[in-house]
């Protein structure tokens, strides 16, 4: 589940929306983080899978015309390797062997997995939410609007977790806002 | 066209900025020259520039509020283009006390936006937060609630935790849900703080309201990965939740992509793979609904591929069941069989599938071999590492060699520091397990240490050492010697490279040290020598020098107590000069030890480092018995005797009053035994699991009683394998394949697996014998796409026997096609399901689950979406037109969407007309369906309003940014 972040940018490397989860990184290692992780989206060609490990984030990510959006996930799958396995080698070979493997598998049971397809669903999910709103929605929608594109988000994905996915439900209080100001 | 054009021109100016009215010009032209900056340098003068002029203008007196929003949504631009905007935050918090609701959302965003929950300024907004909590309005507690997610913190959760708490009954169900959110927010930060009220998730599970239930999922499912078996309650409440939203009784509105609430179905799977893990009990409630949704979800979208993933994922998780495993194996097979098109992704899936699934059925991996190594083999980077998890799940002593030998290779061709020290501390954790002799592991060791020394725990380094100091455990010296000989060798060849990491090095000397010259190959001096170039030759730091000394240390004393004469060498003694001279007392220590060591006494010196000593336990008389004599002859001389503190203290206080010092100790005695009372009864009981846990060295210490559970689980599951033990592992898949083209398959379970499966062995036997010529099609089939010889090794190598047996497969089927039905051959028959080969069966029952054969009456699986567009087409033919309207005749449409499903010249509109469409004609009632027609319209208009007020503004589409108009969804 953890969604770490959401951000947009463009082809030219540009932000144009970033929103952080459960952490706040100060301003250099934001520039850092989304610096280093464009790079390496950009890097990629189309016929690759669209998810990237970085550092302890599983990226999901996609592109819609020059606007790549990319979610940044907890990379759980990292963590539950860090060593399980005790010094096993010698006296009982076979049989401790036996036992890490199995207390491997529980460790992967345990702890909670990414869906990337989910994930990178729920991107189209907000790509579309935006398009029913702005209509048409391009990038210059998300620059001139783009504390309706967080409002839009707020109501998605609350600590990190995804709440609403209905498109009206998300969109209902945008809409009763702009029609009382 | 032109005509179209000027219509858009006078719309815009009719409306006066269109689209993106109600900004000021300033704010229009500050997102112009960001969207049109050519570079990061340009963009950052541009912010530098506004942030000057708004740190002027944000501070002059009297503000108008509208003006104000325009500034902070300028403040969030710079910060989000990574520049300081920190004298405007006390401005967004002033925001946040508007009463107009627009600016208060967009000071409250600016405020979450810009500050850290521990920030200073946070405790003025703590204020406003409850004010807002009670506000009439609910948009305004909503807005409060998403605030208090991100700004409140641990110490001020009691602040607003009451009126949380009051908000879960609201009314309103946005805001019960937001009330919830919050409250699992809290969960997050402190759990204690609310640990009273987790009995209010529960209440909110069962909330009217489908957004409020599937927003309660969230802090469920952390609960539950925290205490699984307080919720074991909730698992027929869950199962009963999903299997209605698969059966969409939740409204339409949550549906995605013809897919009921596919979301809340992810959760509740999550959940329910929680909540069914190891508990025969609970899982048997689930796997009804599982099996339901094996048999709805669509493979044609992403969203269904995500859903029957989750599926997988939680048929692996909870108690197996057999016929759940074939659709889980089926469907995994279909993931990695993707056709071209969205490939990659879907094998990336369905390589994590393979993953979980072998955990409880290792043989399904061979049927996937090919599949695997063309994802292994594959020039992406993510599919690749995904294929060395898997690889990293199947390992065993048979086939270690050869992927701990591409995992190396893998390791020496990526720089990532993050990925390296993962591979490397794999690659470790499989040859520690699986090494299949000495030699080999020494060698795996020294590759994993010379590619990514420095990255490898050094727990790692200790292991090694400790191996080669102890041997394999078998009461095998000279294997022991010997090992430990190739290992000297080794270690003196790789000294000549160039550079090398200090852990390595460490162990290099440890070993030298110790069994340098123990087979008397290699002179001391050698090796001496060798030792003092490598603190010379490398630039190392004192850690190295100190291994380096130690072992010159114990080469002299071995050579000492042997009787032979240590000659310091020059460059020795020069380095004893330097260590002596250290400014690390630990080094100079050392130096001072060889020095006074090399005028000990042969067997002096063999005393002090004896050979080969290193396992030995060193014992330490606690009592110190050997200095009693000492002692008595001391009291008898007149010393005091030693008392214990505990009767010294007890004393002070009676005796010995002399000196006001000791009456001030006695004052602190008191106060001391005040707090020491507790102390006996924690003491004997702290070292107890110490003791317990250092004993069971072999079993990996098992924090929770989730490992355990979890073992006897795994253990449980080897239950029905051995049971079909007799029919032989390959019987048991023949009666597995054939038990798909059972018509009672579709049936509810709780068959007896045994009997079944003895049933099936039968017939799979017939079956085998009457399929041989499908055999020989198949093979021959197999045979075309000429897989590589040595693709074929490789899946030999890693999959052990079994590619070897299709090979023996291949030439048996040939020769012999009526030979008798070996096992072998029947699991080809497995394989060889296929449309072509399905037809000369007889008929089969259609099966309601079976996804491998794309059975004719399920034939409708064309595209809804590729339908409806073939309707609307006449009414996208407007779509190119207003496309070069918009783009304004540039011809620079290099960039199509990624995910185009469409091709370029048909618009958006058309598209979502589409799916909407379809939403309409599911359900006439559906209430969208009004707005539509309305849509239809402006969405043309919105587009020429855009673009004219573009132009107004001054960006024009043939800028240097064209995509900014770009229609996102293509």
């Amino acid at each position: 589940m953890g969604i770490r972040f959401v951000l947009l940018v463009n082809k030219q490397g540009q932000t144009r929306l970033a929103q952080y989860y459960a952490e706040h990184l100060t301003l250099d290692e934001r520039r850092a983080l989304e610096g280093e992780i464009v790079r390496k989206c950009l890097a990629r060609t189309e016929q690759q899978c669209s998810f990237v490990e970085h550092r302890n984030y599983k990226i999901v990510y996609r592109r819609y015309a020059s606007l790549f959006f990319l979610v940044g996930v907890d990379n759980d799958e990292q963590m539950e390797y860090t060593y399980c396995g005790s010094f096993t080698h010698g006296r009982s070979k076979q049989f401790s062997s036996v036992i890490a493997y199995v207390a491997m598998g529980a460790v992967v049971d345990v702890i909670a997995y990414v869906n990337e397809l989910a994930i990178l669903e729920f991107i189209h999910l907000f790509v579309e939410t935006m398009d029913r709103h702005f209509g048409n929605v391009c990038e210059l929608d998300i620059m001139f609007h783009l504390e309706k594109a967080h409002f839009m988000l707020e109501e998605m994905v609350m600590n990190g977790c995804i709440v609403e996915t209905s498109k009206s439900n998300i969109l209902a209080p945008i809409q009763l806002m702009e029609k009382a100001s | 066209m032109e005509q179209l054009k000027t219509i858009g021109r006078e719309l815009a100016m009719g409306s006066q900025g269109g689209a993106w009215a109600g900004q000021s010009k300033e704010f229009l032209d500050l997102v112009k020259s960001i969207g049109e900056a050519r570079s990061k340098a340009e963009e950052d003068r541009i912010i530098l520039r506004e942030i000057e002029s708004l740190r002027r203008r944000i501070a002059e007196p009297d503000v108008p509020r509208r003006r104000m929003k325009d500034y902070i949504i300028r403040l969030v631009y710079a910060e989000m283009l990574g520049h300081d905007a920190s004298f405007g935050y006390i401005h967004a918090v002033k925001m946040t006390h508007d009463d107009s609701l627009p600016l208060k959302r967009t000071g409250y965003l600016a405020v979450t936006l810009f500050l850290n929950d521990d920030h200073d300024l946070i405790i003025l907004i703590i204020n406003t937060i409850q004010k807002d909590l009670r506000s009439d309005n609910y948009l305004v507690v909503c807005a409060a609630l998403t605030a208090a997610c991100k700004l409140i913190n641990e110490e001020t959760i009691p602040a607003v935790l009451p009126q949380v708490v009051d908000l879960l009954a609201h009314p309103k169900e946005t805001v019960r849900k937001k009330a919830v959110m919050t409250l699992h927010r809290f969960y997050q930060r402190s759990p204690a703080s609310v640990s009273h009220l987790i009995s209010n998730f529960r209440k909110r599970l069962c909330d009217s309201d489908p957004g409020v239930m599937g927003a309660t999922l969230c802090p469920l499912f952390d609960l539950i990965t925290e205490d699984v078996n307080s919720y074991k309650d909730l698992v027929a409440s869950f199962a009963s939740i999903l299997k209605q939203v698969a059966e969409r009784k939740l409204p339409k509105t949550y549906d995605y992509h013809q897919m009921p609430a596919p979301f809340i179905q992810i959760k509740l799977l999550k959940i329910l793979a929680l909540l069914g893990s190891g508990d025969k009990q609970a899982s048997g409630q689930v796997y009804n609904v599982l099996s339901d949704l094996f048999r709805k979800c669509e493979t044609s979208s992403n969203i269904g591929n995500a859903v029957l993933y989750e599926c997988i994922c939680c048929v692996s998780s909870i108690y197996p069941n057999v016929k759940l495993m074939d659709a889980a194996i089926e469907a995994t097979s279909k993931f990695l069989k993707a056709c071209p098109s969205d490939s990659h992704n879907l094998k990336y899936m369905g390589i994590d599938a393979l993953g979980r699934l072998i955990k409880i059925n290792p043989d399904i991996a061979e049927e996937h071999q090919l599949a695997v190594i063309d994802c292994l083999e594959d020039p992406d980077d993510t599919l690749k590492r995904k294929t060395f998890e898997l690889l990293y799940k199947m390992t065993k002593s048979s086939n270690v060699e050869v992927i701990v030998e591409r995992m190396i290779d893998y390791l020496i061709s990526i720089d990532d520091n993050h990925y390296k020290a993962d591979i490397a501390s794999r690659c470790v954790e499989l040859a520690e397990q699986f090494a299949p002799s000495n030699q080999w592991f020494i060698q795996t060791m020294n590759k994993v240490f010379e590619h990514a020394g420095d990255l490898v725990n050094s727990r790692v380094a200790h292991n090694l050492m400790r191996l080669i100091a102890e041997g394999f455990g078998e009461d095998d010296e000279g294997a022991d010697s010997q090992l430990r000989s190739s290992a000297v060798d080794s270690y003196l060849r790789i000294l000549g490279e160039p550079k090398l990491p200090s852990l390595f090095l460490q162990v290099i000397c440890w070993v030298l040290g110790e069994y340098g010259t123990a087979d008397g190959k290699y002179t001391a001096a050698y090796i001496i020598g060798k030792l003092c170039d490598v603190t010379e030759a490398h630039l190392c730091n004192d850690t190295v020098k100190a291994y380096a000394i130690s072992a010159i240390m114990k080469i002299c004393a071995f050579e000492i107590a042997a009787g032979r004469k240590v000659e310091m060498l020059p460059e020795c003694q020069s380095f004893l000069d330097e260590l002596s001279a250290s400014h690390s007392t630990d080094l100079q220590q050392r130096a001072y030890e060889l020095q006074a060591l090399l005028c000990l006494d042969s067997q002096a010196a063999g005393n002090v480092m004896p050979l080969d000593a290193s396992c030995e336990d060193v014992e330490i008389d606690k009592d110190l018995s050997f200095l009693i004599n000492f002692v008595q002859q001391s009291i008898e001389k007149g010393a005091n005797p030693y008392l214990p503190e505990s009767e010294r203290l007890g004393m002070s206080g009676v005796s010995n009053f002399s000196s006001p010092y000791q009456q001030e100790a006695s004052s602190h005695s008191l106060r001391f035994e005040a707090y020491e009372l507790p102390k006996p009864s924690s003491i004997p009981v702290i070292p107890q699991p110490f003791i317990s846990t250092s004993t069971t060295d072999l079993v990996l210490v098992p924090d929770t009683t989730y490992y355990r559970e979890n073992n006897q689980a795994s253990k449980l599951i080897v239950g029905p394998e051995a049971s079909s033990a007799d029919a032989g592992i390959k019987l048991r898949l023949d009666g597995v394949q054939k038990k798909w083209g059972k018509p009672t398959y579709s049936s509810s379970s709780s068959i007896t697996t045994s009997v079944e499966k003895t049933t099936n062995g039968v017939v799979a036997h017939q079956d085998g014998i009457r399929s041989h010529s499908r055999d020989t099609t198949y093979d021959s089939r197999r045979q075309q796409p000429e897989v590589s010889v040595e693709k074929q090794r490789l899946a030999a190598s890693l999959f052990g026997a079994s590619a070897s047996k299709t090979e023996k497969k291949a030439t048996m089927a040939q020769k012999a096609p009526k030979g008798n039905s070996t096992n072998a051959e029947k699991s080809s028959v497995v394989r060889s399901v296929s449309p072509g080969t399905s037809k000369d069966k007889t008929a089969p029952p259609p099966d309601l689950l079976d996804f491998g054969e794309p059975v004719p009456t399920s034939a409708p699986t064309i595209d809804p979406f590729k339908e409806l567009e073939g309707l609307i087409e006449p009414a996208s033919a407007l779509g190119p037109l207003y496309n070069t309207v918009k783009t304004g005749g540039d011809k620079a449409q290099d960039l199509m969407a990624l995910h185009m499903d469409t091709p370029p010249s048909v618009s958006r509109t058309s598209l979502s007309l589409a799916s909407e469409g379809t939403y309409s004609t599911d359900k006439s009632s559906y209430t969208e369906k009004p707005m539509i027609a309305v849509k239809k319209g402006p969405n043309l208009q919105d587009a020429l309003h855009k673009d004219a007020t573009a132009r107004q503004v001054g960006v024009t589409p043939t800028g240097n940014n064209p995509n900014l108009f770009r229609d996102l969804l293509g």
